[in-house]
């Protein structure tokens, strides 16, 4: 990050050349204008996430065949989960998407003390959710139900309900990941907005913060009913 | 391509109402996907992932649109998610539909039935 403020390099990010003004800042020099630069940014951005997306999609395929291959045993670990808890997240992670599309806004239209603040919503919604997660972790670990050596569960299907708990802490584990990747990328643009680093011209990586928070909150669109509400209805008593 | 050009020229600002809009339907389809999923369907309790995975696809393309402005994205951005949904649909395709048709009984009269209707020895 320190090399950013040498003026060579300074020169060279901002696109400066010896014939042109100042104020083409963030535009880089390889780039015709910000229009090009803009959608250069989008494309890397979605190829990224479209390798996200197979490696999601990967986990969720491998749940789909162990579900289909144990479904009873997969139904009853499901039926552990706390519906409600698991309900609450994901409306939280609703707000979450709001507040960054909502910081996206504000920077488009430049409005520097909106946008940090939706940032820091957006985090406090992130840490919201990594607590509620975090307390459903603790729960299960009380009960027994983390998978590994000291995994205990009673009954004919305990076998494969080890491996839908498996499943389970990998498939949210590393969605609390990414989201944890998140609120540090955020913190880090809190700080460049405050000191004004973005507005109407320039203000891709806020954008692309966002496609990413919204990823993730996609995952757990299709976490959620997977893994939650796959047991609510026997956990309901039918 | 003119339109393209300007749109990315002047960033085009989503109103405020859309968003919330968005926001109100994904809260809709959650209070919705809780409520299918708790329901008794009797002899229809299968259709409770089909609904479930109907009810998050929805909920997922409203994000991707409004939210993530592919509504508003231009072409290329438009073939890179396509073509996204389409390896995920032959990853997951191919590997379910292998495991779902293990299970699927052979039908040995149609097999003989097809291997006594085509003698490819007098073909060739």
């Amino acid at each position: 990050m320190s090399q950013q403020h040498g003026p060579v390099t300074a020169a060279v990010m901002t696109g400066t050349m010896p014939d042109m003004p100042d104020h083409d800042g963030p535009l880089q020099h390889h780039f015709d204008d910000m229009a090009q630069q803009n959608e250069s940014s989008a494309l890397g951005m979605w190829l990224f996430l479209l390798t996200e997306l197979m490696f999601f999609g990967g986990v969720m395929t491998a749940y789909a065949v162990y579900r289909y291959l144990f479904n009873a045993a997969f139904a009853e670990g499901a039926s552990h989960l706390d519906v409600r808890l698991g309900t609450t997240n994901t409306i939280i992670l609703i707000f979450s998407s709001l507040t960054m599309a909502l910081a996206v806004r504000a920077a488009q239209m430049d409005k520097r003390k909106l946008l940090v603040g939706l940032l820091i919503a957006t985090m406090l919604f992130g840490g919201a959710f990594l607590v509620i997660k975090g307390i459903e972790y603790a729960h299960k670990w009380e009960a027994g139900h983390v998978p590994g050596a000291y995994f205990h569960y009673e009954g004919p299907l305990a076998n494969h309900v080890h491996l839908f708990f498996s499943f389970y802490f990998t498939m949210t584990g590393i969605h609390a990941l990414h989201m944890v990747l998140g609120i540090g990328w955020m913190a880090w643009l809190v700080l460049r907005s405050a000191r004004g680093d973005f507005g109407v011209g320039y203000y891709a990586p806020i954008e692309m913060t966002g496609l990413y928070w919204h990823f993730v909150d996609i995952v757990w669109i299709f976490l959620f009913p997977l893994l939650y509400l796959f047991g609510a209805g026997a956990a309901a008593g039918h | 391509m003119s339109h393209d050009a300007h749109a990315a020229d002047s960033p085009h600002i989503v109103p405020l109402s859309v968003y919330l809009t968005i926001f109100a339907l994904l809260m809709v389809f959650t209070v919705l996907t809780v409520w299918v999923a708790l329901i008794d369907l009797g002899p229809y309790g299968w259709l409770h992932t089909p609904l479930a995975l109907l009810i998050a696809s929805v909920k997922a393309t409203l994000v991707v649109l409004w939210f993530m402005h592919v509504k508003y994205g231009s072409r290329l951005v438009w073939v890179f998610v396509v073509a996204g949904l389409a390896w995920l649909a032959l990853l997951v395709g191919i590997t379910v539909g292998d495991y779902v048709g293990r299970t699927w009984e052979p039908d040995p009269h149609a097999w003989q039935a097809s291997a006594d209707g085509a003698d490819f020895r007098q073909l060739g």
